[in-house]
């Protein structure tokens, strides 16, 4: 091990630049990292973290700028190379083959070999002799379909210190475990530190990053913004840092509404509800119980929120509630403009539509547009049945929808015309929220409504949200954006591990109350430093 | 595997406003001509290696090729008699492309219309007129196709079966069965065919101008034609159209929109073995008169080519249809020059370079439209 | 006598379906769909049929067989690998074109239509006395040995079920693809060199949907090399049973015929076990 003080930095990237087509991930970012340390990258939802991780790791070459290793330029390598320098990543989705054993994925590319075949004993003990180095308990011989994900885990950090990993990226590797799993982690990673590896952190949660780090670099739309370290700062400065002072624009479109409130928490149990939820459990591929029996109700007039970190059973919630996935019990209820109750579970996505159920999904690229599609075509979607003169689509009343909504919410460019793949963003998501809002609907499920719009679109879509607001509708607001949340909600839920942990009141709730409750603090007791 | 198996995305039919749309449009246009270009390129000078390595020189083998298909009218009655066939098994199979299916199964469904339509005519009394027998045989065989292509559609959305491999195989286990059943009860003695039906019999284009003597094109063409009018109506025109399209292009969306994806995928597989089973009109009404074991002869399997350098476009489907049929019959004509097999061999070439072309050129063009946007 | 005559007549018609099988079963597990087995059957079955004719040696004959399989394999792997060709339509295109290609070059070699000369071929008076028939009785072990205990097949298994995760460990996936095709090829062309060695000569067509019979014995062998065999010796038992029965009339030969995709769609359609396709089968990357 070289001195950190004197020798070269285990890692050194300066100048980077890596744009996806019209996104620049990177731009001039840089990073130093010394050997030995555990080092956190922190920065919030698209700040370019995991592009500059992966460029380190060789899986991305950068467009411009250097990549040292140990003092070796290493700029544009492969894959290959990296791992043969000792540098091993772990990413946010596992990199593993499940119907293979623990042992097989761990030594795929680097078998060890007795004549022609693969010598699976000696791969099996090499991989035992590893993980009881680290504390891990795994039996090399299992199947890595039937692990948990914490196990998963275990399996793609002995990938990369089977191949000799000194440096060891983890992306966002929290994201998925339970507060047990996570101290095992820290466990791990300390060890890791102690015994001369350098850990390189990719988060988003400041409590992780005061808890584990020794530096700190945080990241801000692809550039890098400061560098410390972690003892003598807080959460608070690190904030400060993620979100910045030139973003003042998004600060101005993230201001919390100062509004009366129309309907403080005391009224709501009277006030009657458009939406009711009761008892509901939705499973997903991967758990059984992804959302874990929630029930709340939203109230004409009102937003609840729903804050937590993602993958904690958000999505699988408003699929449920739009109809896209089975619900395994539990009652979904919407009540009529005469008061009528509607008992919606198990009802087909077409006739929650009529009913009144608007739905602009999380990814619209995938559910939300026909990209293929035309913007004219897009507007119809989901109430196309509305738009057909017997078997026929009628033509002049889409043309006429299209010309309508495209003037109303300001969708460029404005040829209707054209395919919705053509356009920005931001016009995408106005699309999806013309189709939408731009009818006559009781409930809307708003699901991460501004994900990857630029801020002129933001403050346009939160200005649509507060206006269906006054218009006495009823909205659930799903965002990974805390600043989000609270510029919009009425009512807050945090969602944790597929509950609903705590439901607060606007004026009772902050980022400081919100954050513990959302890594599970407020519920297992865990520590969020 | 559907990912791979969507169908490249269409050049949009909706209604357009003139300007604005013009440099979007032509892109599209860009992209859908390019492939099937290159693809003939290719074939080309693969062709003229095989006329060289015969011996041949190519200009006098082309010559004869066009000769003895547009050249004369008994030539082109032929051209346009292979193109219905294969203008319905390639619509068949670019109506099923359009929702995200690959119906590989058009022969075994094309054989089955065929058979359908046969039967009829020979079960209904010689005292039914012949219009009507007419009629009621084209619903037969539409029928027939239909119940083919139904089973891989309600195994897909029922047990996830992937259409891909149970077409194939359907293919088989329907022509052996048509084979049994002509073979131990309709055949006639001395012969792999059905005895001819009792009257439904379609107009050749040799009655109406003698010009065409001795060709097999008949009134099915006309029956083709209106086909491929109504399919493109009918994806591009109508609700349950937007439905499959949508279906087809992107599932999840389509699934948002409140489109129950899993019935487009039965009534798609259902109407694309209605449409190759149409095809065995041709033959038996139009032609024989009868069902043969193997008249489909490959027709279902090229309509495959056919919706791919159609671009699954009802327009480009029957200029593709022409176009192999054309081929198929210039073999025909350049036998006395080089073996007529020379065709097959450039079928499959355009049909490979097609495949290997689409992806690419979508690549480049892509590649250069960035360069133009910096 | 005739159960050694069924199991001997069985074998003989198994080893085909054995080689075009474990073709299938390289190729599927890495993720490319598998369609040309029958074209590349039938061009091996030509190009031996051509090498044993100009040289009227059986070995050389063989050696011709393999490099015509694999000379498809490669296009196959090209178009559908560097191009990303949509691999049915690959499949299809190959078969298609091989099919022409046959029959061009048997005009042109032997100026025939239909067949080519009697050929060098395997003299067993339907005994299994032929190396050819040991090889192909082993293909099925070896295979197994290949994909379960070699870095090779570990790979292969790896690129086939999630590329993403074997690139990251620096496998290179498209150059597996590569290999395992090119290998199917070889494999699927061996098939066909014995049955125009078995019959002495080529004729056209001659594999007659034997590559599709072995694609179905991969799925319904669900992708494992042992059980796609045994798939195979069970097509070929049936096959043989109906040769035997015939003139019986017990069952139409139709029938039987349709065994083996019946039995595919059943496996696929997940009433008996179902079968479940390598992960990333068929997709581009």
């Amino acid at each position: 091990m070289t001195d950190s003080r004197t020798g070269s930095p285990a890692v050194a990237m300066r100048g980077i630049d890596k744009r996806f087509g019209a996104v620049r991930a990177n731009r001039g970012a840089s990073l130093e990292v010394t050997t030995g340390e555990i080092h956190a990258l922190v920065g919030e939802n698209g700040a370019g973290k995991s592009t500059l991780m992966r460029i380190l790791a060789g899986i991305y070459a950068p467009d411009a700028g250097t990549v040292e290793v140990s003092g070796r330029d290493v700029t544009g390598w492969s894959t290959a190379q990296s791992i043969s320098a000792g540098v091993g990543m772990v990413h946010q989705h596992f990199m593993l083959v499940p119907p293979l054993t623990i042992a097989e994925n761990v030594v795929l590319g680097r078998e060890p070999k007795r004549g022609l075949s693969v010598d699976m004993a000696r791969a099996v003990l090499e991989v035992q002799g590893i993980a009881e180095q680290f504390g891990f308990d795994v039996d090399p011989r299992r199947c890595v379909k039937e692990l948990s994900v914490g196990e998963a885990q275990r399996v793609e950090i002995l990938k990369t210190l089977f191949r000799g990993a000194r440096i060891l990226i983890l992306d966002e590797p929290t994201a998925v475990l339970s507060p047990p799993e996570v101290r095992d982690l820290w466990r791990v990673l300390r060890r890791l530190r102690d015994g001369g590896g350098t850990i390189l952190l990719i988060t988003h949660k400041l409590d992780e990053v005061i808890e584990v780090s020794d530096h700190i670099t945080v990241m801000r739309q692809g550039r890098t913004i400061d560098r410390m370290a972690t003892a003598g700062t807080t959460p608070g400065e690190i904030a400060r840092a993620m979100v910045g002072r030139d973003v003042a624009l998004v600060q101005d479109v993230m201001q919390p509404d100062r509004r009366e409130l129309s309907h403080p928490l005391a009224d709501l149990s009277d006030t009657p509800y458009v939406l009711g939820v009761r008892d509901l459990v939705v499973s997903a591929a991967n758990r059984a119980r992804a959302v874990d029996g929630v029930s709340f109700t939203v109230a004409p007039g009102e937003i609840l929120g729903v804050a937590g970190v993602e993958g904690n059973g958000q999505t699988e919630l408003i699929e449920a509630l739009a109809g896209l996935r089975p619900v395994v019990s539990g009652a979904i209820e919407l009540r009529a403009a005469d008061g009528a109750r509607r008992d919606i579970t198990s009802l087909p996505v077409s006739e929650r539509g009529e009913l009144g159920v608007a739905h602009i999904p999380e990814d619209r690229h995938r559910r939300g547009l026909v990209l293929d599609y035309s913007v004219a075509d897009n507007l119809i979607l989901g109430s196309q049945r509305r738009f057909t003169r017997g078997l026929v689509l009628d033509a002049a009343r889409i043309a006429a929808n299209a010309r309508e909504k495209t003037r109303a919410f300001d969708i460029r460019p404005s040829d209707p015309s054209l395919a919705a793949r053509t356009l920005s963003g931001g016009n995408q998501q106005k699309v999806v929220i013309a189709r939408e809002m731009g009818s006559d609907f009781r409930v809307l499920l708003a699901a991460q409504p501004t994900r990857g719009v630029d801020v002129g679109a933001i403050e346009f879509i939160h200005a649509q949200l507060r206006a269906a607001r006054e218009k006495g509708k009823a909205v659930l607001l799903v965002s990974a954006e805390l600043t989000e949340i609270l510029a919009l909600a009425d009512r807050i839920a945090v969602m944790y591990r597929g509950r609903i942990v705590s439901i607060l009141a606007r004026t009772d709730a902050s980022q400081e109350i919100l954050g513990p409750l959302m890594t599970g603090a407020g519920a297992d007791g865990v520590s969020a430093a | 595997m559907t990912e791979t198996l969507s169908p490249p995305p269409p050049p949009p039919l909706s209604a357009a406003s003139p300007e604005r749309v013009t440099g979007d449009r032509a892109h599209h246009l860009e992209e859908a001509l390019l492939p099937p270009l290159v693809a003939l390129l290719i074939a080309l000078i693969a062709g003229d290696a095989l006329i060289l390595i015969f011996g041949q020189s190519p200009g006098p083998v082309y010559r004869l090729l066009l000769e003895g298909t547009w050249g004369n009218w008994y030539g082109f009655g032929q051209v346009l008699y292979k193109a219905t066939t294969l203008a319905f098994t390639g619509l068949a199979i670019s109506l099923g492309l359009r929702a995200g299916l690959f119906n590989i199964g058009a022969e075994g469904q094309l054989a089955a219309g065929g058979f359908g339509a046969a039967i009829t005519g020979l079960l209904l009394p010689a005292s039914v007129p012949s219009m009507v027998v007419a009629v009621l045989a084209m619903a037969a065989a539409a029928g027939g196709g239909g119940v083919v292509g139904w089973v891989p559609g309600a195994l897909k959305a029922r047990f996830g079966a992937h259409e891909v491999i149970t077409t194939i195989m359907l293919n088989f286990i329907v022509l052996a069965l048509l084979n049994w059943i002509v073979a131990a009860h309709v055949h006639v003695p001395e012969t792999l065919h059905t005895p001819e039906m009792h009257g439904g019999s379609l107009a050749r284009l040799a009655d109406i101008s003698a010009r065409f003597h001795g060709s097999a094109a008949n009134l099915t063409i006309l029956l083709a034609l209106a086909a491929a009018v109504l399919t493109g109506w009918w994806l591009f025109r109508t609700r349950a159209g937007y439905d499959l399209r949508a279906a087809g292009l992107q599932p999840d969306a389509a699934e948002y929109g409140g489109i129950r994806v899993r019935s487009v995928w039965v009534r798609a597989m259902m109407m694309s073995g209605a449409i190759a089973g149409l095809g065995g009109v041709n033959y038996v009404l139009g032609y024989k008169h009868y069902y043969e074991e193997g008249f489909a002869g490959g027709s279902g399997f090229l309509g495959i080519a056919v919706a791919l350098v159609g671009r699954n476009h009802p327009l480009g489907v029957v200029l593709a249809a022409l176009f192999f049929a054309t081929l198929s019959q210039g073999g025909l004509a350049i036998h006395a020059l080089v073996p007529k097999q020379m065709v097959e061999v450039l079928q499959g070439i355009v049909i490979l370079a097609v495949a290997a072309a689409v992806p690419e050129v979508r690549r480049l063009l892509q590649a250069t439209r960035r360069e133009d946007e910096r | 006598m005739r159960v050694i005559d069924f199991l001997t007549q069985t074998i003989r018609i198994a080893i085909p379906y054995l080689f075009a099988a474990a073709g299938g079963v390289i190729a599927e597990r890495s993720g490319v769909v598998s369609l040309a087995l029958e074209g590349f059957m039938l061009s091996g079955a030509f190009t031996a049929a051509l090498g044993a004719y100009f040289s009227g040696n059986v070995w050389t004959g063989v050696l011709c067989g393999i490099a015509g399989g694999l000379l498809f394999g490669l296009i196959h792997a090209v178009a559908s690998i560097r191009y990303r060709a949509d691999q049915i339509v690959v499949g299809i295109a190959i078969n298609l074109l091989v099919v022409g290609l046959t029959r061009f070059f048997l005009r042109l070699a032997f100026e025939s239509s239909s067949n080519s000369p009697r050929i060098a071929g395997l003299d067993t008076h339907g005994g299994l006395g032929h190396p050819l028939i040991w090889i192909g009785l082993l293909v099925i072990p070896v295979l197994t040995w290949v994909v379960y205990r070699t870095p090779f097949g570990l790979r292969v298994r790896a690129a086939g079920e999630h590329p993403e995760a074997a690139a990251t460990l620096g496998v290179t996936v498209s150059r597996i693809r590569y290999v395992a095709v090119a290998v199917s090829g070889m494999l699927a062309g061996l098939g066909g060199t014995y049955l125009a060695l078995d019959q002495h000569q080529f004729t056209d067509g001659m594999t007659a949907g034997r590559g599709f019979i072995a694609l179905a014995a991969v799925i319904f062998g669900r992708w494992d090399p042992m059980r796609a065999g045994l798939a195979c010796l069970l097509f070929a038992a049936a096959e043989t049973l109906q040769i035997q029965l015939q003139g019986t009339q017990a069952i139409p030969s139709q029938f039987v015929q349709m065994i083996p995709y019946a039995l595919t769609i059943v496996a696929l359609a997940g009433v008996v076990g179902r079968s479940t396709a390598p992960a990333a089968l068929g997709r581009a990357d």
